[in-house]
């Protein structure tokens, strides 16, 4: 009722009888409610503040590793410095140990019209190629001695610190003997971009690269071999371990001692840090059973034994998931034990058990620390042909990365992380499309 | 015969075993399947078990025991004067004498001739085969090589065909043991559940693998240095001695790493319990189902990225950010620009740290809040108490043993936490109390001091194992008290 339609001795007797409204507190009461509410969201926010932050941080320094500057300029294979005396029909190693960065310094230097007396001029011009053009020059040459006296268009890489000047990372602020880059090096790189020598290329060599010490020429390619090698044996091992010892636990093993062990022991497991588990792999299987130090198969064992108690966890969910009445169905109908958990519970406790496959993969691919102590931190050039050649992994090699100082290599290190992060991406969307795919709720 | 190859000889039997052994039962049972005990197909497995269990089983006995056999055996004709001489040495001899019969195996019949006619050229001979000796042989040496090869070369022949006897007997037998009423189905699967029970018993052997490893070298480890210097001293100093040097070892102080340690944890646990603890309480009791079924997962997506990538960040980003921004305010308040943050330190390691551990704080303790029963909320709510009040007064101590669990188990990931330290800590064991400074942590140094070239006998590698059993011993105390604490918990509403 409204206070317009009252008459005013019915407003008077009203205001006389109602008691003085106590003050409860309501007004601060709420303001806290409010408040608490506010911290909540801003806990959220700052989580998803830095998740934002830190894959902004990576991709922003490194997505520019996708793209490699390279120089494209027709190379004189001057028989004068290859093979000066003619020899290489008789000492093929010859064309192995000649002066092949000199055969494209003066490449470049004709390009550019630097006079071939001006020393200082020429070590700038050097300066701006990589020195994985020796090899690549190598090759061309061993594979096809024919084109020694001829001039043949080569594209070869640029040097890492004309690479980062050309895709604008050096501040030319700076002075000019504390930059990597001259200014003369700087008008020489635009008198090449304009003429179309100098250009942006995607970066192929990041990916089929191995270790190098010159950032421009290094690569995630054997380390993704690497890895591959410790996933399939991961895969090959936790996922048969796993839904054995699972299937034990869950369906098998009566409520005694040794159970209960195991179970604890599980838990346990799954919480060791992973270092420990990098202990255990030193000590058992590089030294107490003698495989190789640095080895794909170590590395894998390890992760596979970190990874166990993961799929172990989630294979028991999806088996306790499976209503016991598709097993009593089975049983009555006179399978055995064993038909019943084979024919019937573990297919329909599948697409969980791959699940947590998946995810336990995922965790084990971004692994790192253990893999380091089993001397997985070793610079590997060569793609290894078995799982028992040295070997890296695409963490350990972004590990190694972050610890070199030069501008260069934190580009390719981010860049490996979002190679990373990408795996990672697609094997947790697999992980969810597949529970969503074929989940059933009983 | 090489051992995959003989494998896989085995396997063709035992697929053969299969093949015959399912095949015989269909005969025996001749058109009337239900004559039979079991399936076909496990006469068939039957058959194949047999083939292949007690072959590959003989095959890892021989793997193991051959090498010590002849190891002893070529041991026991070492001339009695090296005889006498310290296990050390023999060790070195015998490994002399194995890289010289690898170094034999490589050369032709002739080659091998000329060198047992004249033992003095073995060095020089061998080096060009690219097996290099650390010295001259002595002349049993050579004849030990060649005895060492020759039962190698035995071995290996007396090992395959063992294995081959085995499984074509094994097959054989259990061929003939085929009948209409063997119980075939009962023997497979016996032996089915014996692997399921080995499966499940990795986990075991796994935990008492870690314990019994750490726990030798350790033991090494100590009889170098005393067990009290190492839990007690608190200087870190492990000079890396040169080659041969014993007398200065180094001080091994334990302290300093674990107060660097815990610190860095302490900061961790300061950024990630608030904010794990708010956003929990945010999404469990005000989100809507909308915000939640968002914010969740992709808070969750922290805990999915490698640890390695936060400690890049905080190496590239988080570290140099703060040593610019205590820059600029130092040059605010006082007019000299620099910085009292260093890049690598306790705080922007504990910082990157606790990041990390917000999903984990915030999605443990989400599921022990829902785990709260609704009645309790309803009283609460229904007695006049907001929201806010609620949860401070009564689902948080009714989830309280919970989320102290929760807790527990978020520190021990930041006890054991490794690659944001390595990257963003520092390496200096220091012991102060300013968090703008680096200090370094139990993992960091098992990280340094097992890469690079190691000598396993050194104290200073073997430090690392001390340390591990260490970091072991702590992790699993508090997981197991939290354990303890969240089943006790959960029974109480249950």
């Amino acid at each position: 009722m409204s206070q317009v339609s009252m008459s005013p001795s019915m407003a008077a007797l009203g205001a006389a009888s109602r008691p003085e409204r106590r003050d409860i507190g309501l007004r601060g009461r709420y303001a806290a409610e409010r408040r608490f509410r506010l911290y909540g969201m801003a806990a959220i926010a700052f989580g998803l503040l830095f998740l934002f932050l830190l894959l902004f941080s990576v991709v922003s320094k490194g997505y520019t590793a996708f793209q490699q500057s390279m120089i494209t300029i027709p190379v004189e294979f001057s028989e004068q410095i290859i093979d000066k005396d003619n020899e290489r029909a008789t000492n093929p190693q010859k064309l192995v140990s000649a002066n092949y960065p000199v055969v494209a310094r003066d490449a470049l230097a004709r390009v550019l019209g630097v006079a071939a007396d001006d020393r200082a001029a020429m070590r700038e011009v050097n300066g701006m190629i990589s020195d994985s053009v020796r090899v690549q020059l190598r090759n061309l040459v061993t594979a096809n001695p024919a084109i020694i006296g001829t001039t043949q268009p080569v594209t070869f890489l640029a040097h890492g610190d004309l690479d980062s000047a050309f895709k604008g990372q050096i501040n030319l602020d700076v002075p000019e003997k504390d930059r990597k880059i001259s200014d003369r090096q700087i008008g020489w790189m635009n008198q090449l971009a304009e003429s179309g020598a100098l250009s942006k290329h995607f970066n192929t060599g990041l990916f089929v690269n191995g270790a190098s010490s010159r950032p421009e020429a290094a690569g995630v390619g054997v380390a993704l071999i690497g890895s591959l090698y410790m996933m399939l044996i991961v895969l090959v091992l936790s996922l048969p371990i796993g839904v054995a010892a699972s299937i034990y636990l869950e369906e098998f093993a009566p409520k005694n001692r040794f159970t209960d062990l195991i179970e604890v022991n599980i838990n346990n497991l799954a919480a060791v840090p992973s270092i420990v588990y990098g202990l255990l792999g030193l000590a058992v299987f590089v030294n107490f059973a003698g495989f190789p130090r640095s080895a794909a198969l170590v590395g894998g064992l390890v992760l596979t034994l970190m990874t166990l108690p993961t799929i172990i966890i989630a294979t028991r969910a999806a088996l306790k998931a499976v209503p016991p009445s598709i097993r009593s169905a089975a049983l009555g109908l006179g399978a055995s034990k064993m038909q019943t958990v084979f024919h019937h519970v573990l297919p329909l406790a599948m697409p969980g058990i791959l699940t947590g496959t998946i995810i336990g993969l995922a965790h084990a691919l971004g692994e790192t620390a253990p893999l380091l102590l089993i001397g997985m931190v070793a610079f590997v050039a060569d793609v290894p042909a078995t799982p028992m050649d040295p070997a890296t992994a695409l963490p350990v090699q972004i590990y190694m990365w972050a610890n070199e100082a030069e501008r260069a290599f934190v580009e390719r290190t981010s860049g490996a992380i979002i190679v990373l992060l990408i795996f990672l991406i697609l094997m947790n969307v697999g992980a969810i499309l597949l529970r969503r795919r074929f989940e059933r709720r009983w | 015969m090489s051992i995959s190859l003989l494998l896989l000889i085995v396997a063709v039997i035992g697929v053969a075993g299969y093949l015959v052994g399912s095949q015989r039962a269909s005969a025996l049972a001749g058109g009337k399947l239900s004559s039979l005990h079991s399936r076909p197909g496990y006469y068939g497995s039957f058959v194949a078990i047999w083939a292949m269990l007690p072959a590959v089983l003989a095959l890892l006995v021989w793997l193991v025991a051959s090498p010590i056999y002849i190891s002893s055996t070529v041991r026991d004709g070492f001339p009695d004067e090296v005889k006498a001489e310290s296990q050390a040495t023999q060790n070195l001899n015998y490994n002399m004498i194995g890289a010289i019969s690898r170094g034999l195996s490589l050369l032709t019949p002739e080659e091998r001739t000329a060198l047992y006619a004249d033992g003095t050229t073995a060095r020089t001979v061998l080096a060009a085969k690219g097996v290099p000796l650390a010295a001259d042989p002595a002349p049993y040496m050579l004849k030990a090589a060649d005895d060492l090869n020759r039962m190698t070369t035995a071995s290996s022949t007396f090992r395959s065909i063992l294995a081959l006897i085995i499984a074509v007997a094994g097959g054989a037998l259990a061929y003939r043991s085929i009948a209409p009423r063997f119980r075939a189905r009962n023997r497979v699967e016996g032996v089915m559940l014996v692997a399921l029970i080995g499966a499940s018993s990795i986990a075991i052997l796994t935990t008492v693998g870690i314990v019994a490893s750490m726990l030798t070298e350790a033991v090494h480890f100590f009889n170098a240095v005393p067990a009290w210097e190492f839990f007690f001293g608190t200087v870190w100093d492990p000079r890396f001695a040169a080659a041969g040097a014993t007398d200065s070892s180094g001080q091994f102080g334990l302290i300093p790493l674990l107060a660097g340690t815990l610190y860095i944890g302490l900061v961790a646990m300061l950024v990630a319990v608030p904010v794990g603890l708010f956003a929990a309480i945010y999404m469990s009791e005000y989100a809507s189902r909308h915000v939640r079924s968002v914010a969740k997962p992709l808070l969750e997506v922290l805990a999915g990225i490698p640890t390695i990538v936060y400690g890049f960040f905080a190496l590239v980003t988080v570290g140099p950010f703060l040593r610019d921004i205590s820059a600029q305010l130092s040059g605010l308040v006082t007019g000299n620009y620099s910085s009292f943050i260093q890049a690598q330190s306790v705080l922007t390691a504990g910082f990157v740290m606790g990041i990390m551990l917000i999903p984990y704080v915030s999605s443990l303790s989400d599921d022990i809040i829902t785990a709260v029963p609704r009645a309790l909320r309803d009283g609460s709510l229904g007695l006049g108490a907001t929201r806010s009040e609620t949860i401070k007064r009564v689902i948080l101590p009714a989830a309280l043993p919970g989320i102290v669990g929760a807790l527990l188990m978020t520190a021990s990931r930041a006890v054991g936490e490794t690659m944001i330290v390595v990257l963003a800590a520092g390496v200096a064991a220091r012991m102060q109390l300013n968090p703008f400074e680096p200090m370094t942590t139990v993992t960091v140094k098992i990280v340094n001091q097992l890469t690079g070239d190691l000598e396993f006998t050194s104290p200073q590698t073997l430090v690392a194992f001390a340390l591990g059993i260490t970091l072991f011993v702590i992790t699993l105390c508090l997981n197991i008290y939290a354990l303890y604490i969240v089943r006790k918990y959960r029974e109480q509403y249950e």
